[in-house]
Formats: structure tokens, sequence, C-alpha cells
């Protein structure tokens, strides 16, 4: 059972205070996660550069999320985790390092850093296909994984999703 | 300033100060154990079944039907389980409304993996089950109908006396959980054909650890605490003395005040909900805007998820919950709204804001006056919004 002590004072500030929410306009990559029968719906939108050693970095990254404070922290810490990192540094951040920024999240919200982690994978994934780059073996299988969980709740819940999905096209 | 607005007591209430000192002297005065033969065991067990009285009266019923229990959730394990337990020769099929407390549903389901069939009854989009419905799903084998009276989380008021009309004409017991309305809605078990009725101490500014479950007189019931014979041996336990005594002396406070305290949290209430609806956009009001408790005001605030507002609201020292405390350890949304018809974001979205005797005008436009910033702000971060 989470309540307003359940939380740590990092995750209270970042969800006070938000780092980089919005969108990008023509963003390199978008990551979209989460759903919302769970209650949680993570976008996450990147611009990749190079940086002078002509390392590909994200240069900017923005969130919109759906979701309880633990999400919206979860998604501001991600991006402060990468921004201004190179692709193969972002690839490396792994949940435990968005736990360790907020100073710990309940047990109950833990798979909310997850889902800050595979939006940013999601991202990295998307850039790729875009650039038609050979995908990391790793990469692969976060996709296939976030893709059969997405399938298993489309299945259970697909009529629905797709008169919601409607609705957004429609704004 | 620190504000401490609480507009929560559909969850629980204060103890109204009376109240308090009401059972102050059954705490190391008068703390007999009312199965002791002594005088200061007799002195608790008079004043216990003073406090039976009381409630009795207040529902039309006879003191012997009022089974004390701890809690709204003891009397409705009792009222599902032991009923059904006692009546299983008679048939083994339950029915009960898509909309009912955890407490009701879940030992609906435990029922079920004892062999019984449970019929979940859909609602409309306002929650009232249709009575054509119920007559549809009644079975020659059903022995038990439970419907909650008014629904916690959004405040629709049933049709007890039809409901019950019909539990009566085909011979089935019928159970209404009303620990949101009881002493808020005037009740009378026998004109409204009720069997077995639910009530909580907490909910009605009475202490907490005090229950009761009405149970009309003769119908077989199997006790859930077997132990020392309290309660006519239908719930042993040695008796809760204070809490008993403060939830009387509450019922009492309460009956009295009903309607000049309903007309104020009405105006209240709908001050509010009318305020929010015109000042947010994309905000509605679930349940039944008429058939509705006095103080509950179920909103959707599209495009956020409840636990933010909830904490968001907090900081600026306004108490409230998503629809209902208790479902809070859960991530599914609640059941209750999507019996409704309700989409998943929606149902995620939604805040129950629950006034009280000692909410104020002034605390209503302190919401009204940060609701729409605090709204605005957090629908900056959401995918949805338009």
């Amino acid at each position: 059972m989470t309540n307003v002590n359940s939380y740590s004072k990092k995750v209270l500030e970042h969800f006070r205070n938000p780092h980089n929410y919005g969108k990008i306009k023509n963003p390199s990559a978008t990551g979209e996660v989460g759903n919302i029968i769970c209650g949680d719906v993570m976008y996450l939108y990147i611009k990749v550069s190079k940086d002078k050693k002509n390392r590909e970095i994200i240069q900017d990254i923005k969130f919109e999320t759906y979701g309880c404070a633990a999400a919206i922290a979860t998604s501001s810490a991600v991006t402060d985790l990468v921004k201004g990192k190179t692709l193969e540094k972002a690839l490396k951040i792994n949940k435990d390092d968005v736990i360790k920024t907020l100073q710990g999240l309940p047990s109950i919200k833990i798979h909310c850093s997850l889902l800050a982690v595979d939006a940013l994978s999601e991202a990295i994934y998307d850039f790729f296909i875009k650039e038609k780059r050979e995908i990391p073996k790793t990469l692969e299988e976060i996709h296939e994984r976030n893709k059969k969980e997405r399938d298993f709740v489309e299945e259970k819940h697909g009529d629905w999703i797709k008169t919601q999905k409607q609705k957004i096209n429609e704004k | 300033m620190t504000r401490n607005v609480y507009l929560d007591y559909a969850s629980t209430t204060p103890v109204d100060p009376r109240v308090l000192k009401t059972m102050l002297p059954y705490f190391s005065k008068k703390f007999g154990n009312t199965m002791s033969f002594h005088k200061i065991g007799a002195e608790a067990n008079d004043a216990v079944e003073k406090a039976r009285e009381i409630i009795a009266e207040s529902i039309n019923a006879k003191p012997e039907e009022i089974i004390f229990t701890s809690s709204a959730t003891e009397a409705n394990n009792l009222a599902i389980k032991s009923v059904a337990l006692a009546n299983k020769s008679k048939g083994k099929h339950v029915i009960i409304s898509a909309i009912e407390h955890d407490s009701v549903l879940n030992s609906a389901m435990w029922l079920k993996t004892h062999g019984f069939e449970i019929t979940e009854l859909p609602v409309d989009k306002n929650g009232f089950v249709k009575i054509a419905d119920l007559e549809k799903v009644i079975r020659k084998d059903t022995i038990l109908v439970s419907i909650i009276h008014a629904n916690n989380e959004i405040g629709t008021i049933q049709n007890l006396k039809l409901l019950g009309a019909i539990c009566k004409k085909h011979n089935i017991f019928f159970h209404t959980d009303a620990s949101q309305s009881f002493t808020k809605i005037p009740i009378d078990v026998a004109k409204e054909n009720i069997d077995l009725f639910t009530a909580s101490s907490h909910k009605i500014y009475g202490p907490k650890g005090a229950g009761f479950l009405y149970l009309n007189s003769g119908i077989p019931i199997t006790p859930l605490l077997h132990g020392g014979g309290h309660e006519k041996n239908l719930r042993s336990s040695t008796l809760n003395v204070p809490a008993i005594i403060g939830f009387a002396k509450a019922v009492e406070i309460n009956l009295k005040n009903l309607k000049t305290e309903n007309e104020k949290v009405i105006k209240l209430r709908d001050k509010l909900i009318t305020g929010i609806l015109k000042k947010i956009p994309n905000t509605k009001l679930n349940g039944d805007p008429k058939k509705r408790l006095a103080n509950n005001a179920n909103i959707t605030f599209s495009f956020i998820e409840g636990e933010s507002l909830l904490l968001e609201l907090n900081n600026y020292g306004i108490y409230v919950s998503t629809g209902s405390a208790c479902s809070s350890p859960s991530l599914a949304p609640s059941h209750v709204l999507m019996a409704l018809g309700k989409n998943a974001e929606d149902a995620h979205g939604s805040i129950r804001f629950s006034l009280g005797r000692w909410t104020t005008e002034e605390e209503i436009n302190y919401v009204l006056k940060v609701l729409p910033e605090i709204v605005e702000r957090l629908r900056k971060f959401s995918p949805f919004k338009k």
C-alpha cells in the first residue's frame, strides 16, 4: 500500500518539477510504452545528433506521461540520465540507475522505473529502424518483450484500445 | 498557512466530541466484560444492551436482531458467507451487484471456491441495478441477494424497497451493505423488505472497531467466530464496549440532525460539483446527479491519473481519495467505475470528494480556487491532453 509517505524526497521533487516534459517537434524517434489499463502510458521523444567526436548523442529528450507520481518522476529522471549522453551510454541505463537517482521507489512502483527504461529502449530502437541500422541483440529482445506485453493487453482489451487510439489520433 | 481540508469522510470520519465524551468512562471506569456475572460486568452489559436498543430502533428492528461486529467488513462477511453456508441445503446460488464493496465481492468469491455459484448483476451508466435484471437472474436455487445501498465510490442510491420486494416474492434473503448510508438515509428494514443490513460506526462520526449486522429473526446463520458464545452464540468475542457505546451515541446525534445536516452538505456538494464542471474542461460527474449520497462527489478529470492528482492535492492540504481508499494498493482501475461502462482512462482519472459535518463553504471555495491550476499543470505532462 503506497501513501504520500512512501515516496522519497527526490521522487516528490521530480513529480513537482518534472524535467524535460512535453513534445519535440520533428523528433528523430519516439518510444511508446505502457497501457492505459494498468494506468501508465509513457511517450519519450528523442533528437539524435553528433558530437564533436562524431559520436551519436541524445541531444534532446522529452516525455509525456499519463500515470501516477512515480511514473512521472521516473520519466523525468530517465530524461536527466541520458540527455547529452551517447546512444551507446544511453542503452546501458537500467532500472536500478533510475531507482538510484530517485533515492528509491516503493516496491509496488518499481515497474514504473522499468517502464521508463523501456520507453528509452523503444525510442532508440525506433531510431535504429528509421536509420536502417542493425539492431543490437539485447535491444531486439527488449523490443520483443514490450511487443509481447502490448499484444497481450491488446488481445485482452482490444476493442477498447482501438477506440481509444482513434480518440487520440483525432486530437 | 498550512491548510487541512479533509474531504474524505467516506473513508472515515473524525469521532464527534460528544461521542468521545460518552465513550470515555467505558475504558477505565466501567471497563467490565459484558459476560461477567458481577456488578462491573453487568454495568457494561446494561450499557451495551441500551446501545443495542438505540441502534435497533434506528432501523425499526428488534434489539435481538442486532449482532455487533468489529467492522462493516466483518458484518458483510457474516451476511454473505455465514448465511450462504447455513442455507446451502436450500441452494447454492448467490446474487450480488457488480458494484459491491470488496468485503462483499471477495466474500462471494470465497463462496465460489466452496461450491457456490455467484451471479454479478450489471448496473446502468449511473450505477443502478435494474429490477428486471434481478428478476431475470433469480433461480430456484438462489438463496441470497446482496446489493449495496449507497455505493461507496459513486454514491448512487439503490431502490431497496423494490429490490427487497422481488427477493421476498421469491423467498430469497436480501442483504444490503449500508455502510455509507446508515443514519444519512432513513431506513425501515420491515418496510423495505430487508433481511440483512450492514452498518459501520467510523463512517458516521463514531469510533473505529464497531459495526453491526441486522439479521431478520429466523434466518439460519453459521458463526464465523467460535468461542465463548457472545451475541447469542453468533459472534464470539469480548464486546468492544466503548466502541459500541460510541456507535450508539453517534447514531442518536446523526438521526436528530439528519435533515439539517443533509441539507447543509448537499448545498456544499452541489457547489463543489457545479464549480468543478464549470471551471475545469474535460471533467464529468460519475454516478447519478440526483439519487446520490448527500456528501459524495465523484469526478473524472480526463488525461490525468488519479494518484498524481491525490498527491498534488495533498501538497495543497486537500485530502481526498481515488474511487475507494481500499482499492489503492491495486493497479487495476476501479471495478465500480468499469461497471458503469467507463473506459480505463476515465476510471483511473477519477477522484472522490466526500464531505461531512465539519466541511465549510470556505473550504469548498479554496478547493475551487486551487483545483483548476493543479489540473492544468498535471495535464501538461500527459500524452492524452487536447
